[in-house]
């Protein structure tokens, strides 16, 4: 096989990547998209497979086939409310990679040691598995914040903005001492620098709290990019190069995404643990009045005669396992000719776009599912509009009050509907601590209980109803 | 406790001051026991059955409906009858619920004191948010608004809504509120849902987005004058300002079909606004309702009480019990304001008459033997308690913001840019080559992941690690020296774990797309 061949199968292949990152713009080009990415990933291994380089196939095919079983196994088992910890494990993996072909290049025998281009490639070594090695890290203490087994609150170390310069510092330090040492002298080094790094993932993802989490996957995401690309460098192999370009850009988008969507800048989200200046709960105004609570059959009564409906779910709803019934009521309520739309909020969920595929998991037709842009101006010609655990993304502090640790935040303005009915356990506060002047609007209701007691008992109540009236 | 609900005796009223709907929940919900006198609910469509069966118990003699009770519950003030007064009938210490129209009835007031009778004014209500599910006068003026369209509609001889027909076109009628409380939003509700051309005028600017909201136009005067007066009430206007809203009214007296007028100033009255020059230069067949009759009238012609037709043509509508009009739902939203006032109040079984309650106190207008009313001003708290100013640190305009972010991009730029030339002087060829790859597919990567719909980002997130799982090929470049140096044992492990992210990767991405339907 030459290397023109393999070199324009690369080419393909980095198109087939590209046209499936493209297929994702919408529902119905998308599954053809992953179909490319499919092809495009098969047609590169076959190719380096082939290449006259590659001849160690006895170790290459089992390790293929246990990986591929595992991943297989791990796809098909995955409960779709557990995506952000199966996300945050496989970016770990990526990581992972990135740091052992680094030491593999490190110390291949066959590698060029020449001159400028030596230190270029050993820079790109060094800079490969420092990447490497926080991506690992950072996504395996992801990965136990997401699922629980490390607690979500953020970790303030004192002086932690000092130790991560320092950290910083340490491996440029090292960095200097390990370019131009002979014989794979600045192995140490290496072992070092990989430990400050190691260090550096953990204490970064340790500081940022539960419900940054969206950002924070999202931005080692990106890292897992950074790091293929690193590893392109070092390899030469423009392929990694694009693809972890590719990855590296989606990454990035996606962290941006979601910081507007908070309104905080990502440093602030990364470095600055929440409850910094802008203090949570005492610069906050204090909201006076009352609560009014509705029974689960004056709800249905109001769902009934209501003309058009938008729910508003968060991540409570996913956790209580409500989306199901939830289904069933909407699928009851446009039966009869109410109109039903779901509002998601950007930030809801765990994951960007993690509600959407909670929604779709439970057969939700997905033009029905708008995003906060679509849908915001919608609120003020609703009649009822139904919120299932969620808080902070409804709070009308975020626009009205200036001293509220949310403000500027854009949040859904369902407030301006007809009637509003929040669902939720209890008065407790949202993840952000502050009170919701939503609650104590004279056109809102709150539901009280457990979510998914009240959707069933509520979709009881309306096909009761329902063969009533008929 | 015992509640009696009784009979009213007011001549045109229809209305009963409880439901079966309320009667069951004074019973269920709040313990008292609850008898209606005979005949009660008959006006309203409710019969001594129906009461009965929601657990009340029928009472058919007068006194006793009223002597027996310690609440009763009553929709007019209680008034002379032949043989008596409804004043006497209570029995001393009792609390009766009521409209009362205090400021009208100091007689009345007298007579209650006298028997030591406790009072609450349903119309004494202070006007507070979270006395709103107390607030009677709006219930019956939100069913006022809607019945005075009701009646203009049934006067006036076009559709309220415009037609096309193959026989010709009928245009629409065109309505002109004064006053746009709840009375009179509720009437541009119900002109705007028939299809009607609707207008509205109030001297308070807040209500302007109200009326907009509901589909009317909102008319102003070129004037700067504010009407808005204390407790969000009208207030008096200057001698220019009335000047000129009697201009407008001239000017639209021409040009629409109907006029409701709703204007009432607390204490002073209903002003004149609709003249009887006015009225004489509308066109044949308009109608004009007054919904201020009983406090004598916004408009010159009205009649209090009745329907008066003018010698060119005008329906002037003077009813003043156009809320008894629609008997069966204003007693139930009457009976729910009743309903909310005795939770409030603490129900049979937490019974406390709280004169520190602020809404209690307002509309307490006898108790043991003093005239209550009317109540001291209560220091009235904000509702939601703004804190201690912090300064907020002034925003920048969206102008200067651009400029900022111009002035930023183009630093970042020029960084950049000195970085790439000073790296092509030194660096070798192929590393160029490959800086040049990567850059371009950063921005072809940036333009692509922008096109990804939101809905698909967590499946762009699992596609996205699939693909880095590229990093196998690295992997396989490793293991081709011997089995068991550490080079290849690193390139094996390296190519395990990239194939994971490979398969589950865009396995569970092929999972999650399937799962989107339309």
């Amino acid at each position: 096989m030459s290397s023109t061949l393999i070199t324009a199968s690369y080419l393909l292949s980095g198109v087939l990547f590209i046209l499936s990152l493209g297929g994702l713009s919408k529902q119905e080009t998308a599954k053809r998209g992953n179909l490319y990415g499919m092809l495009g990933m098969a047609l590169a291994i076959l190719v380096t497979a082939l290449d006259p380089r590659v001849t160690g196939y006895q170790v290459l095919v089992p390790a293929v086939l246990v990986g591929t079983v595992i991943g297989a196994v791990l796809a098909a088992k995955v409960e779709m409310t557990s995506m952000p910890e199966l996300v945050a494990i496989l970016h770990s993996f990526v990581g992972l990679a990135a740091v052992l072909v680094g030491f593999a290049s490190y110390l291949d025998p066959n590698a060029h040691v020449a001159g400028i281009e030596g230190l270029i490639h050993e820079v790109e070594i060094y800079v490969g598995i420092f990447i490497g090695a926080v991506t690992f890290t950072g996504s395996v203490v992801a990965f136990g914040k997401l699922r629980g087994t490390i607690g979500s609150k953020a970790l303030a170390l004192p002086g932690r903005n000092f130790w991560n310069v320092a950290m910083l510092a340490g491996a440029a330090y090292f960095a200097v001492g390990f370019v131009g040492q002979e014989n794979h002298g600045g192995l140490l080094n290496l072992y070092i620098m990989t430990g400050i790094a190691s260090v550096f993932g953990i204490l970064m993802v340790m500081a940022i709290g539960g419900a940054d989490m969206p950002v924070v996957v999202s931005m080692l995401n990106s890292y897992s990019g950074w790091a293929a690309a690193a590893a392109g460098f070092m390899l030469e192999n423009d392929l990694l190069i694009i693809t972890g370009a590719l990855v590296g850009s989606s990454g990035a988008i996606l962290s941006y995404i979601m910081c507007a969507a908070m309104n905080r800048s990502f440093f602030n989200v990364i470095f600055g643990s929440f409850g910094g200046p802008a203090a949570s709960g005492s610069g906050a105004a204090q909201v006076v009045g009352e609560v009014t609570s509705v029974s689960v059959p004056e709800t249905a009564v109001l769902l009934r005669e209501a003309s058009s409906v938008i729910i508003v779910p968060g991540y409570g709803m996913a956790v209580a396992q409500a989306q199901y019934p939830l289904y069933e009521i909407v699928k009851t309520l446009r039966d009869r000719g109410t109109a039903v739309r779901f509002a998601i909020h950007p930030v809801a969920g765990r994951l960007p776009g993690h509600m959407n595929v909670l929604l779709a998991e439970a057969k939700v037709p997905y033009d029905i599912v708008l995003e906060m842009e679509e849908i915001n101006h919608d609120f003020p010609d609703t009649d009822v509009v139904l919120v299932i655990g969620a808080n902070d993304i409804v709070n009308p502090a975020a626009l009205e009050d200036a001293t509220s640790p949310i403000y500027g935040m854009p949040v859904l303005e369902c407030w301006k509907a007809k009637q509003t009915i929040v669902m939720k356990r209890s008065m407790g506060s949202g993840y952000a601590g502050i009170d919701n002047p939503l609650f104590y609007k004279p056109n809102n209701d709150m539901l009280f209980g457990d979510a998914k007691k009240n959707v069933d008992a509520l979709l009881t109540a309306l096909r009761e109803s329902g063969a009533a009236a008929a | 406790m015992k509640i009696a609900i009784v009979k009213e005796i007011r001549a045109d009223e229809r209305r009963v001051a409880a439901t079966p709907d309320t009667v069951a929940r004074l019973k269920d919900k709040l313990g008292f026991e609850v008898t209606v006198e005979a005949g009660a609910g008959v006006r309203a469509g409710i019969s001594d059955d129906a009461f009965r069966a929601a657990g009340a118990t029928i009472v058919a003699d007068r006194r006793s409906a009223w002597g027996e009770a310690d609440v009763v519950l009553k929709v007019n003030p209680p008034s002379a009858f032949d043989g008596g007064h409804e004043a006497d009938l209570p029995r001393e210490g009792a609390l009766l619920i009521s409209f009362i129209w205090p400021g009208k009835s100091p007689e009345l007031l007298e007579r209650l004191r006298a028997r030591k009778i406790s009072t609450l004014a349903m119309d004494a209500v202070p006007r507070i948010t979270r006395a709103q599910k107390l607030d009677a006068l709006s219930s019956m003026a939100n069913i006022a608004g809607y019945r005075a369209i009701v009646e203009a509609a049934n006067l006036f001889g076009r559709f309220f809504t415009g037609q096309m027909t193959a026989a010709g076109k009928v245009p629409p009628a065109k309505v002109l509120v004064i006053g746009a409380g709840v009375a009179g939003l509720a009437a541009i509700g119900a002109a705007s849902s028939l299809g009607a051309i609707v207008r509205a005028f109030d001297t308070r600017p807040a209500v302007k987005e109200q009326v907009k909201s509901m589909g009317a136009e909102f008319l102003e005067l070129a004037f700067e004058e504010d009407g808005t007066g204390a407790g969000g009430y009208a207030k008096v206007m200057s001698a220019e300002f009335i000047a000129a809203e009697m201009e407008l009214f001239r000017k639209q007296a021409k040009e629409v079909d109907i006029i409701v007028t709703t204007a009432l100033i607390p204490g002073k009255g209903a002003p004149k606004l609709i003249l009887a020059d006015m009225v004489a230069a509308m066109k044949p067949g308009s109608v004009i309702v007054d919904l201020a009759a009983e406090a004598g009238g916004n408009c010159e012609r009205t009649v209090p009480g009745e329907l008066f037709t003018t010698e060119n043509g005008v329906h002037v509508v003077g009813y003043t019990d156009l809320p008894s009009r629609l008997a069966p739902t204003a007693s139930q939203l009457y009976g729910m304001n009743l309903v909310h006032f005795l939770t409030d109040l603490g129900g049979a079984s937490k019974w406390n008459l709280n004169l520190e309650d602020e809404v209690i106190r307002g509309a307490l207008v006898t108790h043991a033997g003093e005239i209550t009313w009317p109540p001291p001003p209560a220091a009235h708290p904000i509702e939601v308690k703004a804190a201690p100013a912090k300064p907020v640190p002034a925003a920048l305009s969206a102008a200067d913001k651009a400029k900022q972010q111009g002035a930023r991009s183009l630093l970042v730029l020029l960084g950049l840019a000195a970085a790439l030339l000073g790296l092509g002087a030194v660096a070798p060829a192929a590393f160029v080559a490959h800086l040049t790859v990567f850059v371009l597919s950063v921005f072809v990567g940036w333009q692509v992941v922008w096109n990804v719909t939101a809905a698909l980002h967590t499946p762009l997130m699992s596609v996205t690690n699939a693909i880095s799982g590229i990093i196998i090929v690295g992997g396989m470049l490793q293991i081709s020296g011997p089995a068991a140096s550490p080079v290849t044992i690193l390139g094996a492990v390296a190519i395990l774990v990239a194939t994971i992210n490979i398969a589950g990767g865009f396995l569970v991405t092929q999972r999650m797309l399937k799962m989107f339907s339309r």
